[in-house]
């Protein structure tokens, strides 16, 4: 079901133009309405009266995430406090948390966008939502919550945890949809096998993941463990929180609601726009929100965007890809844009290898060098020198095929690459310049 | 009778052997035999020793990667043509040998040859059939 034709479907030309003259309203008003717009287009020396065209939106300075902190907690907001009828803040794992608010006419945007991705995922009269990401502060639980009211489907606000009465409800209740992260997903599934019970039954047949970034190879685990439909769904707090992109069952790339956010893809390191097709960051304008707009706001996000009509739903919004990786975790070697995740998929894919790896990074004279060092595990330790040789060459020669990039391979012990905070660290830098 | 060797992953980290015997050697564990195999990036050391089970729980608590393969050890005079006989009678059934290492028991004048190859019980059976004596892991121990 499309929600909203008339946007999803809009014509480019028409989109264009409805994007081009919320654009230029938009940059009017955060200038007279936020005094740390207006000091950085001084700074920039641009005026409201420079953007005529959707194109001069790349004259307008990017936003990040440290300018919300430095604001902390109301001051990029366009309207006093009391004017604002919901607000947010993020875990923040360092320093101050990242505040977002919404006026009531935002949260009818919200309600919309959630509500354009749940029915983009394929809900019908009938449906019944299981909603396990969290409620509270964090933006997923109401934010599936309000786009299940739009739609008028009944949700179950479950919350994330509990995973046993989650098994029961959904059986009880006969619910069709889950909402939630897609490890989460996976985890209820073990959870399930192990209490006995056959996910491949339960009544469920949407997925709705989100929230982390996650591989085909996961897509594919969840739903051959649920017999579902697995669908990704993009969002970030600081835009609006889930609801910005969402898959359709084509899974052919993340539909983004662009008459609400438009989005450009850059070159992180430049700033400028990179063709359809090649990966970038990708940065959002939010053209419609009231409480906090933001202009030409750094996701951190790499992905890639085309502008093709999809095929399959017959959307015209434009579709990115899945996510890539992050831009803070990205690596130049050589001058070949690096990300882990590209080699995390290919170790996946490999039989017997785990996922756990380290990537050293050196300069030899004056020449980078990259070692990927993968843990052995007890299933694929041989007692055969020819054999292990010959899966650390069939690790590396998949390897350099993606990257397009030599690469050195070393088998090491497990449990001898850092962790650190229980998370694993994956990069180590030794070049000093 | 079959024999129990320990196989164990050694990356290539300064140390990393003389931690795997400084395990055996705190538990009491004597080592029969040994044989090292290294590559340019990590090596494989395989060992012979008493109490095979234990050694391998003891090393894998000390997070080491260890498996337990069989192999066999025969048991041949400490004199020329010995081990060449021992080869001819497993190439002349199209039996290879994946590697193998030996030592010698001095006071017997014996020498013992563990080899490590597919079909094992075939191998066996043949050795025996030219009265080549193949050991237990107990009667490697006496």
């Amino acid at each position: 079901m499309i929600w909203q034709e008339e946007f999803e479907c809009m014509s480019p030309d028409d989109m264009r133009k409805l994007q081009q003259q919320r654009l230029i309203d938009l940059v009017k008003r955060v200038y007279e309405k936020v005094p740390f717009y207006k000091e950085l287009f001084d700074e920039k020396g641009v005026k409201p009266a420079d953007i005529k065209t959707l194109d001069d939106i790349v004259k307008l300075p990017f936003t990040v995430k440290i300018d919300l902190r430095d604001n902390y907690p109301f001051g990029m907001f366009t309207c006093p406090v009391d004017e604002v009828n919901e607000i947010h803040a993020s875990s923040g794992t360092t320093g101050k948390p990242t505040v977002v608010a919404y006026t009531k006419n935002d949260i009818k945007l919200w309600s919309i966008v959630m509500g354009r991705s749940i029915a983009m995922a394929g809900a019908q009269r009938g449906d019944i939502i299981q909603n396990a990401y969290g409620y509270g502060l964090f933006t997923g639980g109401l934010g599936v919550h309000y786009g299940a009211l739009e739609l008028g489907l009944p949700v179950v606000p479950m919350s994330s945890g509990n995973t046993q009465k989650q098994l029961q409800l959904m059986h009880d209740f006969n619910t069709t949809i889950i909402t939630c992260t897609p490890s989460y997903a996976l985890f209820m599934a073990e959870e399930a096998i192990d209490r006995g019970i056959d996910p491949r039954k339960s009544p469920l047949r949407i997925g709705i993941l989100g929230a982390e970034p996650w591989s085909q190879q996961m897509r594919d685990k969840i739903e051959a463990l649920w017999n579902m439909t697995a669908l990704d769904i993009y969002g970030l707090s600081e835009i609006i929180g889930p609801g910005v992109a969402q898959e359709c069952p084509g899974k052919n790339g993340l539909h983004v609601f662009a008459d609400h956010f438009y989005p450009e893809i850059l070159n992180p390191i430049t700033g400028d726009p990179v063709a359809p097709g090649e990966d970038g960051e990708l940065v959002f304008t939010t053209l419609t929100k009231e409480a906090l707009p933001l202009i030409r706001y750094r996701t951190g996000d790499i992905t890639s965007i085309t502008y093709e009509k999809c095929e399959v739903c017959g959307r015209t919004l434009p579709r990115i890809s899945k996510l890539k990786g992050r831009t803070d975790d990205m690596l130049i070697i050589r001058g070949i844009n690096v990300f882990p995740s590209q080699i995390e998929s290919v170790l996946l894919d490999i039989k017997g290898a785990q996922p756990h790896y380290q990537l050293v990074v050196d300069r030899k004279h004056s020449l980078d060098s990259l070692e990927v060092q993968v843990e052995i595990n007890e299933d694929f330790f041989s007692d055969e020198i020819k054999k292990l040789e010959a899966l650390q060459e069939h690790i590396q020669r998949e390897i350099e095929s993606v990257l397009s990039l030599k690469v050195d391979v070393s088998l090491v012990e497990p449990r001898s690459l850092s962790r650190s905070m229980g998370k694993a660290k994956r990069v180590i830098d030794n070049r000093n310049d | 009778m079959k024999v129990q060797q320990l196989s164990i992953f050694l990356e290539n980290k300064v140390g990393r052997l003389l931690e795997t015997t400084e395990v055996l050697a705190q538990h009491d564990i004597n080592i029969r035999a040994m044989s090292l195999a290294e590559t340019k990036s990590f090596g494989i050391v395989r060992l012979i020793v008493e109490n095979t089970e234990r050694a391998c729980d003891l090393l894998k608590m000390h997070n080491f990667t260890v498996e337990i393969t069989d192999v066999i050890a025969v048991e041949v005079n400490d004199t020329p043509g010995q081990l060449s006989l021992v080869l001819r009678t497993l190439h002349d059934n199209n039996l290879n040998v994946e590697y193998a290492y030996a030592f010698v028991e001095r006071k017997q004048n014996k020498a013992v040859i563990i080899i490590r190859m597919e079909e094992i019980e075939k191998a066996m059976e043949l050795l025996q059939t030219k009265g080549i004596k193949t050991l237990t892991q107990q009667e490697l121990y006496q």
